[in-house]
């Protein structure tokens, strides 16, 4: 039994009061061929992952095409289940819950997509399309649930007198609108963005932006933003996860990740953001080369190292760990941290 | 009046758009997606268009080429070095696109024929608008496939659209474009469907080869730092119109109309402010066939009054070879409040 003054005061190790624990995720695809459907190789879509997201918190997860950033906001709905490693969620390991015992614990965790129209079944009123999560999950029903939905469409800027046309008769942000309402119809405590704002247009792309900082403050949201705008995702969190082939390479608080990238990969990113219109700043131009690699033959060593310009021979067969970076920050490079004078 | 946008250089320009009017056909009737455009190209310059889904940028860069699905020029004219393009049969349009005028869009993967290689494509590009050999068409296509930087490009003549990454894709249809040493390039979003880090290239890749290639181009975007990263001048569009046009570097830097400045003001930057909300425009771009009346703006125009409900405002000229299709740019106009600088 602990005594009060250790419940207090803890030591060392940080205090277990993360909402969501992800460590050493790792998920692998089959590849498959011929009718036999013989495996011939695996994709590593999530090759140890590791981060933590406080409640209220908003965690920003970036990354170009290919570097699984989408497949990690699977696992931790558990939409899919990981290959190996631990997602600990308000407490409890779930990466491997069987689906039943999921159930409970899904109301508490939700997620709003880039394209929400095209999720809705178009035979839907808007009404049946944000109370169907509360009638899956046995909370109302009925008349009580449409006037929750009610509530919740004017939560998030729409008006209950929406509730009965249909979501493809709204614009791309109202539509959003919809998609955030069901969403957050199950009272959840963590939100996953994956590329909600990416296809609205800036204007309305801002206005959603605002909605969900609003929700953040008023419902005390935990938020997964994945996106992969750099511009927005610094906007919108509190710290960041840059991916790159199925692994976090630098993690650290938004805004001294991107004002000082350590890893060459964020500091290609940071470089590459279009320039900033209004202060007549242009990108620095010719520091990345080449493309992303194919996550199916991930280049030995460190991921990144064929299109790094500080790419030096260890680069090519020895996986960086995790360092400190600086106060809350780690990078996964042979050459930042201690190795850094060497 | 038609609305033309004045080159800053005395030459004629390449190409010069009056008063443009572009109609789709739907269940409804007629609608306008384009009302009253003019712009003008002129050789080797870069001329951005900017502005949001349903604001009539493509349909007017398709305009320009005849390639309106479904749509018509119900008014105006398309001058391509002095040529209504608007009147030319189809044999005569096809010398023009693709020997003096060629496009490239966002998804290549669209304008690719999955069902031939990539050499096969570019072979037919060059033999199509050159006499050329097969063989020598062959070689070209492998230096101008290294010319758009494609790793390997003898090897990947063979190859087909979807062994490309979307990157590569992109330099495939930049190398078909540039087969015959267009005058003038239209880029409909090219790398809006691309990773940061690809997009940064490919930009480069444009700008590199435009200088090479003495083109000018018309790069249709809905992405401001897009256009300053590229652009000479740039043309804002909204619900149809242009509402300012100028240099861009002095269009970005003080914005003349309130949607441009606003536009600016709505996406994040490096610098913003994380503790403010974001400067979000209110609203959405009116549906064609419900237009406000008087400035199509002034629904959502944080400096709106009301003569802006009442009058429809002209592409008023201003200094510096700039325009803004704004009231408070009417001579005689008294501006009620004091709106402070641009923004």
């Amino acid at each position: 039994m602990s005594s009060p003054a250790a419940r207090a005061l803890p030591t060392g190790a940080p205090p277990d009061e993360d909402l969501l624990e992800v460590t050493d995720l790792v998920k692998h695809f089959p590849i498959t061929r011929g009718i036999l459907r013989r495996t011939i190789g695996h994709v590593r879509a999530v090759d140890g992952v590791s981060f933590r997201i406080a409640p209220g918190e908003t965690v920003g997860l970036v990354g170009e095409s290919g570097s699984g950033k989408s497949t990690v906001a699977r696992l931790v709905l558990r939409l899919l289940e990981p290959t190996s490693g631990s997602i600990r969620f308000a407490g409890r390991e779930i990466a491997h819950l069987p689906a039943k015992e999921l159930v409970p614990l899904r109301r508490r965790m939700s997620i709003v997509f880039q394209d929400p129209v095209s999720s809705f079944d178009p035979r839907m009123t808007v009404c049946s399309v944000i109370t169907e999560p509360l009638e899956a999950q046995g909370i109302s029903t009925g008349r009580e649930a449409r006037r929750r939905a009610g509530e919740l469409l004017e939560l998030v800027g729409l008006s209950a007198g929406d509730l009965d046309r249909y979501p493809h008769q709204f614009s791309g942000g109202q539509a959003q609108r919809i998609a955030i309402a069901r969403a957050l119809s199950t009272d959840p405590r963590l939100l996953v963005c994956d590329e909600a704002v990416s296809a609205l247009d800036v204007s309305v792309q801002a206005q959603v932006l605002n909605l969900l900082r609003r929700l953040q403050a008023e419902l005390d949201l935990a938020y997964l933003f994945i996106a992969h705008d750099l511009n927005v995702v610094r906007y919108v969190s509190d710290r960041v996860c840059v991916m790159y082939l199925g692994r976090i390479v630098e993690q650290g608080p938004a805004d001294q990740l991107l004002a000082d990238p350590r890893h060459p990969y964020t500091q290609s990113l940071a470089a590459a953001i279009a320039a900033d219109p209004r202060s007549g700043v242009r990108r620095r131009r010719g520091v990345v080369r080449g493309e992303t690699p194919s996550p199916s033959d991930p280049p030995p060593g460190c991921h990144f190292h064929p299109r790094c310009p500080y790419a030096f021979d260890r680069c090519t067969s020895v996986v960086p760990v995790p360092v400190a970076a600086g106060p809350g920050r780690t990078a996964s490079c042979h050459l930042v941290g201690e190795a850094r004078g060497a | 009046m038609p609305a033309t946008v004045p080159t800053p250089r005395s030459v004629a320009p390449l190409l010069e758009v009056e008063d443009l009017h572009v109609e789709f056909d739907t269940p409804d009737g007629p609608v306008e997606a384009v009302t009253g455009v003019g712009l003008t190209v002129g050789a080797q310059e870069t001329v951005a268009v900017v502005g949001e889904s349903g604001s009539g940028k493509t349909v007017t860069a398709l305009a320009v080429l005849q390639l309106l699905d479904g749509g018509r020029i119900s008014r105006g004219r398309v001058l391509w070095d002095g040529t209504d393009l608007t009147g030319l049969d189809r044999r005569a349009l096809r010398r023009i696109r693709g020997n003096e005028i060629a496009m490239i869009f966002q998804d290549p993967m669209t304008s690719l024929d999955p069902l031939y290689s990539v050499g096969h494509q570019i072979v037919e590009a060059l033999r199509l608008h050159s006499r050329m050999s097969k063989r020598a068409a062959r070689e070209r296509a492998v230096e101008l496939l290294a010319r758009v930087g494609m790793p390997d490009p003898r090897r990947r003549l063979d190859s087909y659209p979807h062994q490309l990454s979307g990157g590569q894709r992109q330099r495939v249809m930049i190398a078909i474009a540039l087969a015959c040493s267009p005058r003038l390039l239209i880029a409909d979003e090219p790398t809006t469907a691309l990773d940061v880090t690809v997009e940064a290239q490919i930009l480069e890749l444009l700008r590199e080869l435009q200088a090479e290639y003495r083109t000018a181009m018309l790069l249709v975007t809905h992405d401001m730092g897009v256009v300053a990263e590229t652009a000479d001048r740039v043309i804002v569009f909204y619900a149809g119109q242009v509402v300012e046009h100028g240099p861009a570097a002095d269009v970005l830097r003080d914005p003349q109309h309130p949607y441009t400045a606003a536009l600016l003001e709505a996406v994040p930057g490096r610098e913003t402010d994380r503790a403010e909300p974001l400067a979000a425009i209110p609203g959405a771009v009116p549906p064609p066939r419900a237009m406000p009346p008087g400035c199509r703006f002034h629904t959502r125009c944080a400096m709106a009054w009301d003569e802006c409900a009442r009058d429809e405002p002209q592409l008023y000229p201003l200094s510096g070879a700039r325009a803004a299709r704004c009231l408070r740019h009417r001579s005689g106009t008294a501006v009620p409040v004091a709106t402070g600088k641009g923004a």
